[in-house]
């Protein structure tokens, strides 16, 4: 396995949000000026840490949205019902408010443009985030990419118009899945099975490296397809959101 | 450093006794870095390597004729979550490695997938590993590690490598998958080392 060897101390940082952008009814994209931002790569995390005033704290770690490019980066958090960081991430962290952060995180579920080969992502519900900061990696690179994104409904997507906008611009095919309700025109409502890993991703003979994330069963059914259509196991990297969190 | 978050006021969930930034489940998520490898209990093999090149070698009838233990464990993963009161059956090492000659410090365990994990040997003794089998009473999912996975529930739960299939024991400390990737080579979660340098 591929080995990315980063073993500096992480610290915390002041971050100040610049920008809200409502992606769905529960879902929100922060833009954060971080001053001393190392730069990450495509896919990776960070660990945010609320505190209350009598200095309780909570943290939890969010997958980065967005490329590297500037001083900012982008942060897509879905609010976990009954949770107690995403809920204040989502509906009350403002711009101008200061957000404590560490990172960037995680060596393993990253794609880099000198990668060779085409690459296959597969996102089902806000496990499309890290997937759309390879899609930004991806425009300064010529390797075939496809995207296949698993929502519940037409509402349900996140990164609407930049989705659209990132397969106008930089040639990459993107299928869209719904599971409980299509919209007009669209007539197959279901989850990912066999068929749509035949018809919508690259085949095995394409040697793609395949990137996967989301809730658990998502991810467990869709490397389990991948696996059984002839994929090797070692090219499948995922990342799963456990059913608890928030 | 100190800020406040304007606006949050959190929510002190429990009294119980969790590792600082742990939050309390009772689901079991899983956490694993590719597919799932389905492994047969009679293609299945556990290997013990010494730093002198000798192997040890258990397959699963073997594992399961040895002495087992009821193991109830608190488990923390280093994405937050803590799980109280987990129950295993398993093997322990010091029964597995109550024959091995070594005067190795540190073993790289692997997994069947390609995981890899390392600890010093001292933790993975007296009482603090095994080789669990049964998870709640029952043969333990594939996705949760099944048929075998390394327990060491005193260091965050990617040390308790899913998927066992061997130990290599060693002077050096070779670091393993998610060591290499940014985290702890220690992992203790009572100390928070979640990441390197923590």
């Amino acid at each position: 396995m591929e080995r990315t060897a980063v073993r500096r101390r992480l610290s915390w940082q002041v971050a100040t949000v610049v920008d809200v952008r409502r992606e769905t009814a529960t879902a929100r994209t922060i833009v954060l000026d971080v001053p001393d931002w190392p730069g990450h790569l495509a896919g990776q995390h960070v660990d945010v840490r609320l505190t209350a005033p009598d200095g309780y704290r909570a943290s939890r770690s969010y997958s980065i949205a967005s490329a590297w490019t500037s001083t900012t980066i982008e942060l897509t958090v879905e609010s976990v019902p009954d949770g107690e960081v995403s809920p204040y991430l989502v509906d009350v962290l403002k711009p101008g408010d200061p957000l404590e952060l560490r990172g960037p995180v995680g060596g393993w579920f990253v794609w880099k443009p000198e990668q060779e080969g085409p690459v296959q992502l597969i996102g089902g519900g806000s496990g499309v985030v890290p997937l759309r900061a390879m899609l930004q990696a991806h425009t300064s690179s010529t390797t075939p990419v496809r995207l296949l994104y698993s929502v519940r409904r037409p509402t349900s997507v996140i990164y609407v118009d930049d989705l659209k906008e990132l397969a106008a611009a930089d040639d990459v095919h993107i299928s869209l899945v719904y599971t409980r309700e299509a919209p007009a025109g669209e007539t197959r409502v279901g989850r990912i099975d066999a068929d749509v890993i035949d018809r919508l991703t690259f085949t095995p003979a394409d040697e793609p490296t395949t990137y996967v994330c989301g809730p658990t069963p998502f991810v467990e059914t869709v490397a389990d397809l991948l696996v059984a259509a002839g994929h090797d196991p070692a090219r499948i990297r995922t990342e799963r959101f456990g059913p608890t969190g928030g | 450093m100190g800020i406040v978050s304007p606006g949050f006021t959190g929510r002190r969930r429990s009294a119980e006794e969790l590792p600082p930034g742990q939050y309390l489940t009772h689901d079991f998520p899983v956490l694993s870095a590719g597919p799932t490898p389905q492994v047969r209990t009679e293609h299945w093999e556990f290997t013990v390597t010494t730093e002198s090149g000798e192997k040890h070698k258990w397959d699963w009838a073997s594992l399961l004729a040895m002495p087992s233990e009821e193991i109830t464990k608190d488990i923390h993963c280093v994405t937050r979550w803590s799980k109280l009161q987990t129950e295993w059956q398993g093997v322990s090492l010091d029964a597995l490695l109550a024959d091995v000659e070594t005067s190795a410090d540190f073993a790289l365990v692997s997994s069947y997938g390609g995981y890899t994990t390392n600890l010093p040997l001292d933790d993975l003794l007296d009482g603090q590993a095994w080789i669990a089998y049964e998870y709640d009473g029952e043969p333990i999912d594939p996705e949760h590690g099944g048929p075998a996975r390394l327990l060491v529930p005193h260091l965050y739960f990617w040390k308790s490598a899913k998927w066992v299939r061997g130990l290599v024991l060693s002077d050096s400390e070779d670091l393993g998958f998610w060591e290499t990737a940014g985290y702890h080579e220690y992992g203790d979660p009572w100390k928070e080392q979640r990441y390197a340098g923590d």
